[in-house]
Order: C-alpha cells, then structure tokens, then sequence
C-alpha cells in the first residue's frame, strides 16, 4: 500500500486546514455551484474576469480535505491566468489526477504552476478520491461557461 | 469440517467468544490485521456458509418445483426447508408468509406497489420516520408519485429517538400505512416497533418494518412485534448476497396482485389470462435464487448456533465499550441515538472530514464506512453533511474497539496538530 503521506502531504494538510480565498465575492462575473452526492461536499467558485483574464477568484463550501485544499491551490494558481490557460491546466491537472491519457504539454510559466498542483495527483492512486480533487475545476469551468446548473460529480 | 456446536467449541463470557469466532470467518485469515468494522453495509460470511453454497452446486443443484427427476425434487426440498428455517427465525406462523425477495429494497418495493397500488389511494398517509434508510423513503415516493398518497414524516426528539409522541400525533384516519425501520442505520437508535404497531393499529394502519439491521442482532418476533410486513437482507445477516425475506401476513399475502410475471408464479397461462399460484410462490417470478436461500437457512443455522441472546449481549456490551471508548477521544461527537442504542457508532470528529478519516483509519486497516449511510435526511437533520460509522459483528470484539480509537487519534494528529 502507497504511504497515505503521499496522498496527504504537507501542502494539502497546510491548504486543507488553512484555505486561501475562502471567502464570497460579492458582485462576480461567473460562479457556479459543484456537488458531490457520494461525500455530501459542496463548493460554490466564485470568478471576476477582467475581458478575458481572471481578476479574481474565490471558493466557500464544506468538503474534505482532498477537495479543500484542491480548490484553495487552484484559485492561487488561476489568479491572473486567461480562460483558456485555466482550461490548458485542468486539462492537465485532470490527466495526471486520473492517471488518464496525457493532455499537451504546457508553456513553460503555466508548467511551472502545474508544478504546485502536483501534490494533489496523488489521488490517482486512490480511485475514490479523484473527486474531490477533481470538483472545484469541474465546478470552475461550468462558472467559465456560464452554467447555471450545480455540476455534480456523480 | 465446522464444529457441531460453535458454543460448546468458543465458550465465552457472552456464550461464545468474538475473538476466536474470527477463525470461522475466512476473510479474517485471509486479510491479517483486518478490523472489519462495517457489518452495518454487508456483514462477514462464516465458513459453514460459504461451504454450503459451493457444496449445494456441487451435489444437489438443480431448478426448483419442475423437475419430475429426483436431483430437482431434492433442490425443492433444500430450497422450502430455507424457507421453513426463515419461519422459525421470524416465529411467523406459517412458512407460507415467507417471500424470498433479492433484499430489503426489493421488499419494500413488493410491498409498495402491490399491496400499496392496490390498497392506497389519492390521499391516504403512509407515515415514516427521520430515521430512515432510502430503500423506506423512495419507494413510497415513486407509489406518491404514482398515485397521489401522501408521504408524512415522524420526527426525531432531541435525544435521536424516534419521537413517540409526535408520532402518534400524526396517526390519523388518513394513515394507512406506517413503514419504520427496527433499528436506524444511520446511528444505531433502536425504534420500540411494539409501541408503533400497537398506536398504528389503533387507528386501523398497517405496519411495515424495515429490519435490516435488527435482524442480525434481535430476536426478532413478528408475531410478538404484531408487524404486518417485516423485512430483511441476506447479506447484512451473515448469508449471501442477493437474498433477502419479506414476511408478510398471511391474509395480506393472498390478497395481494402479483408484482411481477412470469414462471414459478403461475397456476395456467393462456393468452387471454393466467391464474396466479397462491402465496409465496405468486410473488416468486422466475427462478429464484436458490443456493442464496438454502445459504441465508445455513447463516441462520449459524446465528441459532450462536445463541441470539448471546449475540443481543455481545452487541450491547461491545457497544457499550464503543461509546466509553470513543467518548474520551478529543473532539469526537457520538451521533445522538436516543434511548437505546445497538450495534452501530456513528460520529463526527471535529475538524476531520469523514472520507478523510476512512482513508487514515484504512491505512490501520480498520475498515468503516464515511459519508451518508444511504439516510441523507437524517444526517442533514443532525447538522451534518456525512459522519463516519463503525458497526458491529459477531466478529468483532474489545480489541477492534481499541484499534479503531487509536487509528483516530493517529487521524487526529494527521489532520490537527
């Protein structure tokens, strides 16, 4: 069995208990709701963009600490990425999450923030858990789409 | 070979002792270190069972009530001894009151839309708890949506009881129908069936009663309990997977439409009609699941062999060490399970999510299930998105209990220090 370490490491403990932009934004230009019926985790994605670009972007709800921490790095490494750079990196990030067909390579300043999200692809070696970290970008492209809908993971 | 008797071989202080029971139980040798705390969603299977089903393939299979051979006759006779085995075990009156169904689920969906679509219209009340599983809240919406009843909800005291008294507030002329769950799943309260089916009667409802989780654990007695349906799966009561007994009163039975078509539950079929065998057969379409019934009869054996008082008080004291033992764990809020609980532990440790927790505690091996428990309304009652439930067996014992709580304060170091 794989070290549980490697699942949980310090990062994702560190986001888990401490997320970053854990807080509403007020007036955005996207939000969208995701929902995992399996765990009952919710996180709501809230995004300003700025023409093309993402001036902000923030995150509330409950889930575990996979997910948590999923959708705390991934508003850190969105700040000031265009729509189509955020998709390049969750389609990425969700290759190498689900261990799945490898997605292009990314320009060398998106790589180099693929490289924070790497902690979190640990969960590849844990099917059940792909989920949640995989929610918040689901929940953030449906925001980019202008989906009302709650995506939901099952 | 199994013992003659399990008592007299693993004498302990509650008749038989749940540490040296493991060795009857395969999966335990073959997973070391496994604390296997999640007897609640599927228990164990003991040898005597497993062997049972592999030897009735392999010397007395054959389809049941068509062969005129001496093989078919034999698996006839295994299959109503099964049957027979069930009676005994509910103390129903008459073997004819037995229904071999695939669970619990499928039960309560026989009793919903035969009896339910035939004896319920626009209107009438069919009157569950907070307490219950989804398989007693589902099927009574689909019939609601089907046919216009209306489904009304008793709810939980603060201690996570069933509220009596509100309960019988809502029992009116317009309920006809009260479907209840013996023991909750999601948190262990124990629900005094008795009391329900004496108030429901009063006011002229039938009593539907989901014991999944009170039959591996309580001498269970439908006459005693004066339940009109009650129902069971094989597979939480230490038999197959796939089987599972609905009891039903004999008069409610023969009144009763087919809920399916096909073979076995015919008398003669012509295109313009067919006759309907009487019950159990009338609600036993196709063929059954034979070696899961003639399995669920040998767990049954098991369960007898055991004695079910000395399961009732091994449950209860393991219970009662599981509360004291998880109570001094930091944090840690045992799920409210009114005035008496069994068997099942469910909890929330502050600042630990429950799929968080399962994971680490997997890593101990313990096994236990996080998240809803298929009772999405009544964890959301309890404040609660999901919690971590541990639940009890014949197989587990003091030390289980102990493995658990350290494999929490090892989540609670992971998570909060």
């Amino acid at each position: 069995m794989m070290d549980l370490r490697e699942l949980y490491q310090d990062i994702i403990l560190d986001h888990g208990r401490h997320p970053r932009n854990f807080r509403k934004i007020e007036h955005p230009t996207h939000s969208a709701q995701g929902h995992n019926p399996l765990c009952g985790d919710r996180v709501t994605i809230y995004v300003t963009l700025d023409g093309d670009r993402i001036a902000d972007v923030s995150f509330q709800g409950r889930g575990c600490a996979i997910s948590t921490a999923a959708a705390s790095l991934m508003t850190e490494v969105l700040k000031g990425k265009t729509t189509a750079e955020a998709r390049a990196l969750f389609a990425q990030f969700r290759a190498k999450a689900t261990g799945g067909e490898p997605a292009p390579d990314l320009p060398e300043p998106l790589a180099e923030e693929m490289e924070r999200l790497e902690p979190l692809t640990g969960v590849k070696a844990y099917p059940a858990r792909v989920k949640c970290a995989t929610l918040s970008w689901h929940a953030l492209e449906a925001a980019l789409k202008g989906s009302r809908e709650t995506v939901k993971t099952e | 070979m199994r013992p003659a008797s399990l008592r007299s071989v693993y004498p302990g202080p509650g008749g038989f002792d749940p540490k040296e029971l493991k060795r009857e139980f395969p999966i335990f040798a073959n997973n070391p270190g496994l604390v296997f705390l999640d007897s609640g969603a599927s228990a164990q299977k003991p040898r005597s069972v497993i062997d049972r089903v592999s030897n009735y393939y392999s010397t007395d299979y054959a389809n049941v009530h068509r062969g005129v051979y001496r093989l078919s006759a034999r698996s006839t006779e295994l299959f109503e001894e099964a049957r027979e085995k069930m009676r005994a075990f509910l103390n129903a009156a008459d073997p004819r009151e037995i229904v071999f169904i695939r669970g619990a689920t499928e039960g309560i969906n026989l009793i919903a839309q035969s009896w339910g679509a035939t004896f319920l219209k626009a209107g009438d009340e069919v009157l569950i708890s907070d307490l219950e599983h989804h398989s007693n809240i589902v099927p009574w919406q689909l019939l609601r949506d089907r046919i216009g009843i209306r489904l009304v909800v008793a709810p939980i005291d603060a201690t996570g009881g069933l509220d009596l008294a509100a309960f019988e507030t809502l029992l009116s002329r317009r309920t006809r129908l009260v479907a209840m769950t013996h023991l909750a799943n999601a948190t262990g309260a124990l629900v005094p069936i008795e009391t329900v089916t004496r108030l429901a009667h009063r006011h002229g409802a039938k009593v539907v009663v989901d014991g999944c989780q009170a039959a591996p654990r309580l001498d269970v007695d439908v006459q005693a309990l004066d339940c009109d349906f009650y129902v069971f799966s094989g597979h939480k009561t230490y038999g197959p997977t796939g089987i599972g007994v609905l009891y039903a009163r004999y008069d409610l039975l023969s009144a009763m439409p087919p809920w399916q078509g096909g073979g076995e539950m015919i008398l003669n079929v012509t295109f313009e009609k067919s006759e309907f065998q009487d019950p159990p057969h009338r609600f036993e379409a196709g063929t059954p699941d034979i070696s899961g019934a003639i399995g669920l009869g040998t767990a049954i054996d098991f369960i007898e062999e055991l004695g079910r008082d000395n399961i009732l008080e091994h449950e209860e004291a393991l219970t009662g060490y599981g509360v004291d033992r998880l109570s001094r764990i930091s944090g840690l809020r045992l799920v409210e399970a009114g005035q008496r609980r069994l068997g099942i532990l469910s909890f929330d440790l502050a600042g630990v999510h429950p799929h968080d927790l399962a994971q680490v505690l997997d890593q101990h091996q313990v096994a236990v299930r996080a998240g809803h428990h298929c009772a999405q309304p009544l964890v959301e009652k309890l404040g609660l998105a999901a919690t971590t439930r541990a639940s009890l067996g014949v197989y587990n014992d003091e030390g289980d209990i102990d493995r658990l709580a350290e494999a929490l304060e090892a989540a609670r170091e992971m998570f909060l220090r």
